[in-house]
């Protein structure tokens, strides 16, 4: 059953209990980091939430501005600790276009491949924590499981399992290993059957269905009114995918591969292959629907990932150099969003001609899905907000940076 | 009975004083209980570590401490009793004290009147079934207790949520229980259990369609009514920190904890007796080999040690289908949770009450017909009688 979601005004008025004031987090098991949230509740119904961050701020922006493009690599590895490798690319491709570099088409299909791997890592993280906000504990374990495989994919290519500095403006670091293409492989049909077992034990689970569908709903005006974007904004039903949308270098990245922008459009989810249904209790833009996305996503990666392989096998030219720590940088300014896992990643960079840039600036996807928690969790029960915040996928690291 | 005798001898051959012998008998059975309930606890801390190990495919659980694990739990003991023991300064250090200790009596004290096997009990109560329900509703206090005098807001919540979830699925529990109750015409937990006797139709579950129901409302009660997932709302880890845990360390926690392992046991040890013909197995084994009283009392007591061992397993199925409820489930929200008890199980047991009702004026015989062992005299259960015969 669904809880009327009252005014909260009618509440205070209706129910003369007192309100309590209560700080979840920043050391709540649910605030996926050091999130606070302060809440006004009054029983169970909560009728204020006030996120406040800046708990993990480390000034990453302002070293940007102090070191070289590529000595800051390593800086963007810890914006969103799940997919570094995403974070990379934002801000490898956003140097290359102040610099006007093109990548070789192998590094391109590398870069699709690990990319689109290191998404279906943090869909994963995603899925399991949410069935952990939930209360279930075992489908954690499960996406971390399949997690291990692709860093142990990730350990091959570059040494490092969480903070990969893989991909470096100019090009990548390395090519890929011997026997990784193979390894590749059979961690994606690996994959590919774990995904029935979580859609069996998290989106058709009746619990599950009856504790997001109707939950937390984000209509898609208010979606790109706070400028949400991934699959939060695909979870309202926008079909907006940076990949297909984005700008000429960060489109183009994509530009021969086959893939569909996840969202329900229509009535409808692009469908090539079997999902569960959306169950009838479901509402666009409710947290089963920006999980459902994210699932969705996922077995669309193992697609892209596969396209990549192919690509990059038939691919002749070899991978591209990255530029030197000392490269000068031409004066001018580039700005790119590029589509992270959880939204879009936009990086800022004004070159003075010397190597060190004039300014680095962010912009965090996290950060923006994270400012619709107010509005969309009014009125709700406190259980209701794990749950809703668990289906924003927030990552801290790249809320403060 | 036993218990009586031995005091009785105490007293005749050596002169006890009458309160020192009984007394003295009456803790020697308490330890044995206390032993016994302790040891469960630490039997399920492994199984459940195990269960969960083998169900989220774990290497650490399946692999770690000594053979089959057994170090595991002895570790987690010393570590538990090592522990700081913190009182918050906010707290009601009195009330807080004093939690941990109600809850455990109130799960306790149910073992007093829990029959093990025909005639293995401590206190043989002609009212038992009356006496769990009512104790193990007592267990709920120390909860509320400790979240309300912990000083924290999360653990003001959780001791919130638990009343209101347990106060309100104690009703359907009730009505759950009466049913197998009415239909053996006695609140005698022996007396129960000795009527199911024979082969495994003879199970109160089996004896009509509603009764079948109601065990399953029964043991969704009972996960809700323990507080275990995804009833857990009292502790809800992802919501509530740790709910009315959130203060609690080491040893305070873990008198906690054995409570709620206990009262699992507990719990599903009266359904066994009551659905699952307690300490009569699905083949009445021990009448077949001739394990009975009437051929030798050895026999008869050998017979009764293997009833306590099919009580003791039925029991520990039960928990055990608990534990994988717990790692496979989400949890539910506080409305949801009321919504089940209050909306669904409360006028689904009334119901199963009417027509088990009906069913045993129609036809008291129950849906299958008695068999009894082969070559076993098995006495007539009062239910089977002609009305007549009943005094009716």
């Amino acid at each position: 059953m669904a809880v009327e979601r009252v005014d909260p005004e009618l509440v205070e008025f209706d129910v003369r209990t007192d309100e309590m004031l209560i700080n979840m987090g920043p050391q709540h098991p649910s605030t996926h980091g050091v999130l606070r949230l302060v809440l006004r509740t009054d029983g169970e119904v909560v009728s204020s939430v006030v996120p406040h961050i800046g708990y993990l701020h480390r000034c990453a922006e302002k070293i940007g501005e102090n070191v070289s493009p590529r000595q800051w690599i390593p800086y963007t590895d810890r914006m969103d600790y799940l997919a570094g490798m995403n974070m990379n690319l934002g801000w490898a491709m956003t140097v290359e276009k102040l610099m006007g570099l093109e990548v070789s088409e192998k590094t391109r299909h590398v870069r699709v491949m690990v990319c689109e791997l290191n998404r279906i890592a943090s869909h994963l993280v995603a899925a399991g924590t949410y069935g952990l906000d939930l209360g279930s504990f075992t489908p954690f374990l499960y996406c971390f499981r399949e997690r291990e495989k692709i860093l142990n994919l990730f350990e091959a290519v570059c040494g490092a399992r969480l903070t990969y500095s893989y991909i470096v403006p100019g090009g990548l670091i390395a090519d890929l290993p011997p026997g990784w293409l193979e390894a590749c492989e059979r961690c994606l049909s690996e994959l590919e059957a774990v995904v029935p077992e979580l859609h069996a034990v998290l989106t058709s689970n009746e619990i599950f269905i009856r504790r997001t569908a109707g939950v937390g709903v984000l209509s898609p005006e208010m979606a790109i009114d706070y400028g949400c974007s991934g699959p939060v904004l695909r979870g309202s039903g926008v079909k907006w995918d940076l990949r297909r949308d984005g700008q000429p270098s960060v489109a183009g990245m994509y530009e021969d591969y086959r893939f569909e922008v996840i969202a329900q459009a229509g009535g409808s989810y692009p469908r090539d292959q079997e999902y569960p249904p959306v169950p009838p209790a479901a509402v666009l833009g409710d947290c089963w629907h920006r999980f459902y996305v994210r699932m969705l996503e996922v077995v669309q990666s193992i697609g892209l990932v596969r396209q990549a392989m192919e690509k990059y096998r038939r691919s002749a030219d070899a991978v591209s150099e990255p530029i030197k720590i000392t490269q000068k940088l031409p004066r001018g300014e580039a700005y790119l969003e590029t589509e992270a896992p959880k939204g879009q990643m936009g990086f800022l960079v004004i070159g003075d001609g010397t190597a060190i840039p004039w300014r680095v600036r962010a912009r965090s996807s996290s950060f923006c899905n994270l400012s619709v928690l107010p509005e969309i969790s009014r009125g709700c029960l406190l259980a209701d907000i794990p749950a809703i915040l668990g289906s924003l996928d927030i990552v801290l690291g790249e809320i403060d940076r | 009975m036993r218990e009586r005798m031995i005091a009785e001898y105490l007293t005749t051959r050596y002169g006890l004083p009458g309160w020192l012998a009984y007394g003295g008998v009456a803790l020697v059975q308490c330890l044995i209980l206390l032993g016994i309930m302790m040891f469960a606890a630490a039997l399920f801390t492994w199984m459940e570590r195990k269960v969960a190990g083998r169900i989220q495919d774990r290497l650490g659980p399946t692999r770690v401490g000594g053979r089959f694990g057994w170090l595991q739990s002895v570790a987690d003991g010393i570590k538990l009793l090592a522990k700081e023991d913190l009182i918050p300064k906010e707290a009601d250090a009195v009330l807080f004290r004093l939690a941990p200790y109600i809850s455990f009596c109130a799960a306790f004290c149910v073992y007093l009147v829990l029959p093990f096997s025909n005639g293995w009990v401590a206190q043989h109560l002609n009212v038992g079934v009356f006496f769990i329900v009512a104790v193990a509703g007592l267990e709920v206090f120390g909860v509320i207790l400790g979240g309300y005098s912990s000083g924290s807001k999360w653990s003001l919540y959780g001791a919130m949520r638990e009343a209101a979830q347990v106060v309100s699925y104690e009703v359907p529990l009730g009505l759950c229980v009466v049913i197998p109750v009415m239909v053996a015409g006695t609140l005698d937990l022996v007396a129960i259990g000795n009527m199911q006797r024979g082969w495994g139709v003879n199970w109160l579950v089996f004896h009509n369609p509603f009764l079948f129901i109601t065990f399953f409302i029964y043991a969704l009660c009972t996960v809700a009514s323990t507080n275990r997932a995804p009833f857990d709302l009292a502790e809800a880890e992802s919501e509530l920190v740790a709910g009315f845990l959130t203060e609690y360390s080491g040893f305070r926690w873990s008198v906690f904890f054995m409570a709620e392992y206990g009262s699992m046991y507990a719990m599903s040890g009266l359904g066994s007796i009551l659905f699952l013909g307690g300490w009569h197995g699905p083949i009445p084994v021990a009448e077949m080999l001739g394990l009975t009283y009437a051929n030798h009392a050895v026999l008869g007591w050998l017979g009764d040690l293997l009833g306590a061992c099919n009580f003791l397993f039925k029991a520990f199925l039960g928990v055990a289908s608990m534990m994988w409820l717990r790692w496979t489930l989400p949890r539910l929200r506080i409305d949801q949770v009321m919504t089940t008890c209050l909306k669904y199980c409360v006028p689904l047991a009334a119901a199963m009450f009417v027509g088990t009702m009906l069913w045993t004026y129609a036809l008291p015989g129950g849906l299958l017909p008695r068999s009894t062992p082969m070559g076993a005299v098995a006495e007539a259960p009062p239910w089977t009688a002609p009305r007549a015969a009943r005094g009716e």
